[in-house]
C-alpha cells in the first residue's frame, strides 16, 4: 500500500459516503451540503490526477455557484420542510437495477474496452503555470469556436431563467 | 502507482448512485442534483482517461480537461433553466414532488 493508494481509497470513500448521505438524508439542505463535499472530493481527485485547473473550476463552479443556487432555491421553497423521505421499501427494485447497471458499466470499461496503464502521480512540473499556460493556448486557439457558443449558451440560460420567473407575463 | 480502474469503479458507483436518486427520490430538487452528481462522475471518468492517456503518449494532452470544462459550463447553465422551472412549478402547484406533476395525464 502506498501512500497514493491510502490517499485514493480514503477520498473514494468519502466520496462515495457523501453521495449515500445526499441520496438519504431527510432535509434538501442536508443534501446539498452533501453534494458540496461530494464536489469537493471528486476536485481533489482532479488534482491527483494532474488537472489543476478542472479541479478550481469544480471548486468555484460546481461547488460555489451551481450549489449555492441550489441552496437558495431550496430556502425560497421551504423545500426543506416538504421534502419526502427516502423510501426504502420503494428502494429495493431501483436498487436492484442499479447493482446490474454497476457491474455492466464496470464491466463495459474494464472488460471490453481493456484500458490498461496505471496512473502515476503528477509530478512537480504538472501542476505548475506552465501546464495551465499550455491549457489556456489550447483553449482560445484550437477550441475558440466551442468556448464562443458556450459563452452564447450561457447568455441564453441566463435570459431563460429571466423570462421563466417573471412575475407577470405580458400580453400583447 | 493507481490503477486507472479504480477511478472508473468509483466513477461507476457514483453514477449509479444518482442513477438510484432518480429514481427512488420524490423530491425534484434532489432528482436534480442526482443528475448533477451523474454529470460529475462522467467528469472523473474523462479527466482518468486523459491522464491514462498523457503517460501512455508521454506528452501533455489538454484534450480531456477541455472537455470537462465545456461539460461544467453546459451544466452550470442547465441548472439556472432547470432551477427556474423548479421555481414556476412550484408557484403553481406548491409543490415539488414529482409525482403530483401529472396535470398532463390523460
Amino acid at each position: 500500500m502506498t501512500l497514493e493508494l491510502i490517499s485514493f481509497l480514503v477520498l473514494a470513500f468519502v466520496a462515495i459516503a457523501t453521495a449515500t448521505g445526499m441520496l438519504v438524508s431527510r432535509n434538501a439542505i442536508y443534501s446539498a451540503l452533501f453534494l458540496v463535499l461530494n464536489f469537493i472530493t471528486v476536485a481533489v481527485f482532479y488534482l491527483l490526477l494532474g488537472a489543476p485547473f478542472i479541479a478550481m473550476a469544480q471548486v468555484t463552479v460546481y461547488a460555489g455557484a451551481i450549489m449555492v443556487l441550489f441552496l437558495f432555491v431550496i430556502m425560497l421553497l421551504g423545500a426543506e420542510s416538504i421534502a419526502g423521505e427516502f423510501n426504502w421499501r420503494r428502494a429495493t427494485f431501483p436498487g436492484l437495477l442499479a447493482l446490474l447497471l454497476v457491474i455492466e458499466s464496470t464491466y463495459l470499461l474494464i472488460a471490453r474496452a481493456r484500458p490498461s496503464g496505471e496512473i502515476a502521480p503528477p509530478e512537480a512540473a504538472v501542476n505548475t503555470v506552465n501546464n495551465l499556460r499550455d491549457l489556456g493556448t489550447a483553449l482560445f486557439n484550437q477550441y475558440l469556436l466551442p468556448f464562443e457558443v458556450t459563452s452564447i449558451l450561457l447568455l441564453v440560460a441566463m435570459v431563460g431563467a429571466i423570462v421563466l420567473t417573471q412575475k407577470e407575463k405580458r400580453v400583447p | 502507482m493507481i490503477p486507472i480502474n479504480y477511478y472508473i469503479v468509483l466513477s461507476a458507483i457514483l453514477f449509479t448512485m444518482g442513477v438510484i436518486g432518480v429514481l427512488v427520490r420524490r423530491n425534484a430538487l434532489i432528482i436534480f442534483m442526482s443528475i448533477e452528481l451523474m454529470l460529475n462522475a462522467a467528469n472523473l471518468a474523462i479527466v482518468a482517461f486523459a491522464r491514462a492517456q498523457e503517460i501512455t503518449t508521454g506528452k501533455p494532452l489538454f484534450e480531456g480537461q477541455i472537455f470537462v470544462f465545456f461539460v461544467i459550463a453546459v451544466a452550470a447553465a442547465e441548472v439556472a433553466v432547470g432551477l427556474a422551472l423548479i421555481v414556476e412549478i412550484f408557484k403553481s402547484k406548491r409543490s415539488i414532488d414529482d409525482d403530483q406533476m401529472s396535470s398532463l395525464k390523460g
